[in-house]
């Protein structure tokens, strides 16, 4: 997958874009995961301007590829993306979290059809894309499903039955990607429950494991690009990132786990944002 | 409400046959189903030789899934499959279907409403042998909970295979309790099976009892017994319990004046309490129940278990007896 220079600045470009939605959409809320939103944004870019064959248009098109935000908690960055995708106006983004808002404070596919999956419950998101997995194959069509997930997420039961399954089944159309920022609600993953060995466990339930910079544009689409095409065996994508990257004050300050910034603080996060651009 | 009258629908006089056991008559309706329309596709988790899956897996193992031992991803992955436009049905026994996967089927399934249907075998404590940790007695309380959730425990073989087609029929999430044992055959011709509409097997104006799965043919004995005392029973066949029929309650409270649930499930949350919450707003009467107490049972032959746990015809009739003491 050919990537320009330029386009990896409008990438970066819209990436910043996501994380300003973020700060102002949980800021005006009150509320939401601002750390686990920003620590995922530039997956999400990667994938929603670059790699997955989508049609905003045409949400319903059968052909397109799936993408589920299986941390449910980070759907502040999602929402941006989907709207600066075009599926709905960005100006519904400062609903977040209000009542009767599609974009409730977990993904609410009944609220926002545009969505593949509700998620919130952790540990889930990997098995729904396997039963997508699973339709693809048996209708022979070549949608890829990607499954975004968290790393405390990973402590779940599910995700390890769900790996055990795809592996076998030797599941190539489904991409994992774990945003692995080191943080839980409660401390560091280390102090918590540590996943390591973490590639060597992926790799013992027989997928393929790539390792990137979370928050390098490029490399996350060379492994993306990786993941596709990998034959007979899943994906994952095991992307090394910054709880609440690019604001200072959030950047692995774990407190913005699940905090909203106060007014003051949703003015310096932009300006700083701003300061990023060129 | 509509409260016309129904004639009773014909049904096998006592005593019963000995029929197939419903898991069997799923088995068997989800072949056909299969064969009729490809978007069906089956999820079981190593318990295909038990629920009756394995009918449909050696005729289409293409479109058979088994899981091994992991609930939850199962249930997670009917979600996804539904999602692309298949027809899943899940199934394992009921205590790990309903207990493992309830946050599978509460967020990946129910939240977002999609198109499931669990059928779960081993239901109640008729599952005998193999103790309380095999006995599902929650399953009806749980499934009841889910929003959106249509819960059925259909009687005998006929009766199931009707409601199997009734949920492929239906649009979004279903839950249908089959059980291991044999049961008695109850329906001889049809059953004219509607999601949430009871079946009126005898009538009578004394009082009702309201049953379902198993506990139908015990109703349907304990109508007999009572018949010869003089005390005329109606009895209905609430093969659904969500959403249960508000009319036929409604009806048999005004008509009888006192109605007695039969079910084969725990006492908290089950048909007993679906019955007495709408009767308490359409027309509240004199109520018992017949139902596992709030209790773990124990190992033993179905029907020492039945007698135990108070499920049979005889401890009905005598609950019936002490209920119409409180007619007024």
């Amino acid at each position: 997958m050919e990537v320009s220079d330029k386009e990896i600045r409008e990438l970066e470009e819209k990436a910043r874009e996501i994380r300003k939605w973020v700060v102002r959409m949980t800021g005006t809320a009150g509320s939401g995961h601002p750390g686990g939103s920003l620590s995922e944004v530039d997956i999400l870019t990667a994938l929603y301007f670059k790699v997955l064959r989508h049609d905003p248009k045409n949400p319903n098109w059968p052909h397109r590829d799936r993408f589920i935000l299986s941390k449910g908690h980070g759907c502040p960055a999602l929402y941006a993306a989907l709207a600066l995708s075009g599926y709905f106006p960005v100006e519904s983004l400062l609903t977040l979290r209000k009542l009767g808002s599609p974009l409730q404070g977990h993904p609410d596919k009944r609220m926002l059809p545009v969505l593949e999956a509700s998620t919130g419950s952790l540990g889930q998101g990997l098995s729904i894309a396997i039963g997508m997995a699973l339709a693809g194959k048996l209708d022979g069509k070549d949608y890829r499903i990607y499954a975004l997930m968290g790393d405390g997420e990973s402590q779940e039961g599910q995700v390890w039955e769900a790996a055990m399954f795809a592996g076998h089944h030797r599941l190539d159309n489904l991409t994992a990607i774990l945003d692995y920022n080191e943080f839980q609600l409660d401390d560091a993953l280390l102090k918590i429950l540590s996943l390591e060995p973490l590639t060597n466990k992926w790799r013992a339930f027989n997928w393929h494991v790539i390792e990137v910079d979370g928050h390098h544009i490029p490399r996350i689409i060379e492994g993306l690009q990786e993941a596709r095409e990998t034959v007979g065996k899943p994906s994952i994508i095991i992307a090394h990132t910054v709880k609440g990257k690019g604001v200072s004050f959030m950047e692995r300050n774990n407190e913005f786990h699940g905090k909203a910034p106060t007014p003051q603080q949703v003015e310096q996060a932009l300006k700083e944002l701003e300061s990023q651009s060129e | 409400m509509n409260l016309t009258k129904s004639q009773p629908i014909p049904v096998a006089s006592p005593p019963f046959k000995l029929g197939k056991p419903t898991r069997e008559a799923y088995g068997e309706a989800l072949l056909e189903l299969g064969k009729m329309d490809p978007r069906i596709v089956v999820l079981d988790a190593d318990l295909s030789k038990s629920t009756m899956t394995r009918i449909f897996a050696r005729e289409f193992p293409d479109r058979f899934f088994n899981f091994g031992i992991a609930e939850a991803d199962m249930v997670g992955a009917s979600a996804g499959l539904a999602a692309s436009g298949k027809i899943p049905f899940v199934s394992s026994f009921a205590c790990f279907l309903t207990c493992k996967a309830y946050d599978q089927m509460r967020i990946s399934v129910c939240l977002p409403g999609f198109n499931v249907k669990f059928v779960a075998s081993h239901g109640g404590i008729s599952v005998g042998e193999d103790g309380p940790s095999q006995q599902s007695i929650e399953d009806i309380a749980l499934m009841s909970s889910l929003p959106g959730m249509v819960v059925i425990v259909p009687a005998d073989e006929l009766e199931t295979k009707e409601a199997v087609k009734a949920i492929y029929s239906h649009t979004g999430p279903c839950y249908i309790r089959t059980c291991r044992p044999k049961a008695p055959i109850l329906y001889t011709e049809s059953c004219a099976f509607q999601i949430g509409k009871a079946n009126l097997l005898r009538e009578g104006n004394d009082l009702t009892l309201i049953a379902n799965g198993l506990l139908v043919a015990e109703a349907l004995l304990a109508a007999e017994e009572l018949e010869k005392e003089g005390i005329h029973s109606r009895v209905l066949d609430m093969h659904t319990i969500k959403p249960v029929d508000e009319g036929a309650i409604e009806a048999a409270a005004r008509e009888t004046g006192a109605i007695l649930t039969c079910e084969e499930a725990t006492i908290k949350g089950g048909l007993g309490a679906a019955v007495a919450q709408s009767a308490a707003r359409s027309c509240p009467v004199p109520m018992d129940f017949i139902a596992i107490p709030d209790t773990y049972a124990e190992s033993g032959k179905p029907e020492e278990l039945f007698d135990r746990y108070g499920l049979t015809a005889k401890h009905i009739a005598r609950k019936a007896r002490s209920l119409l003491q409180r007619k007024t």
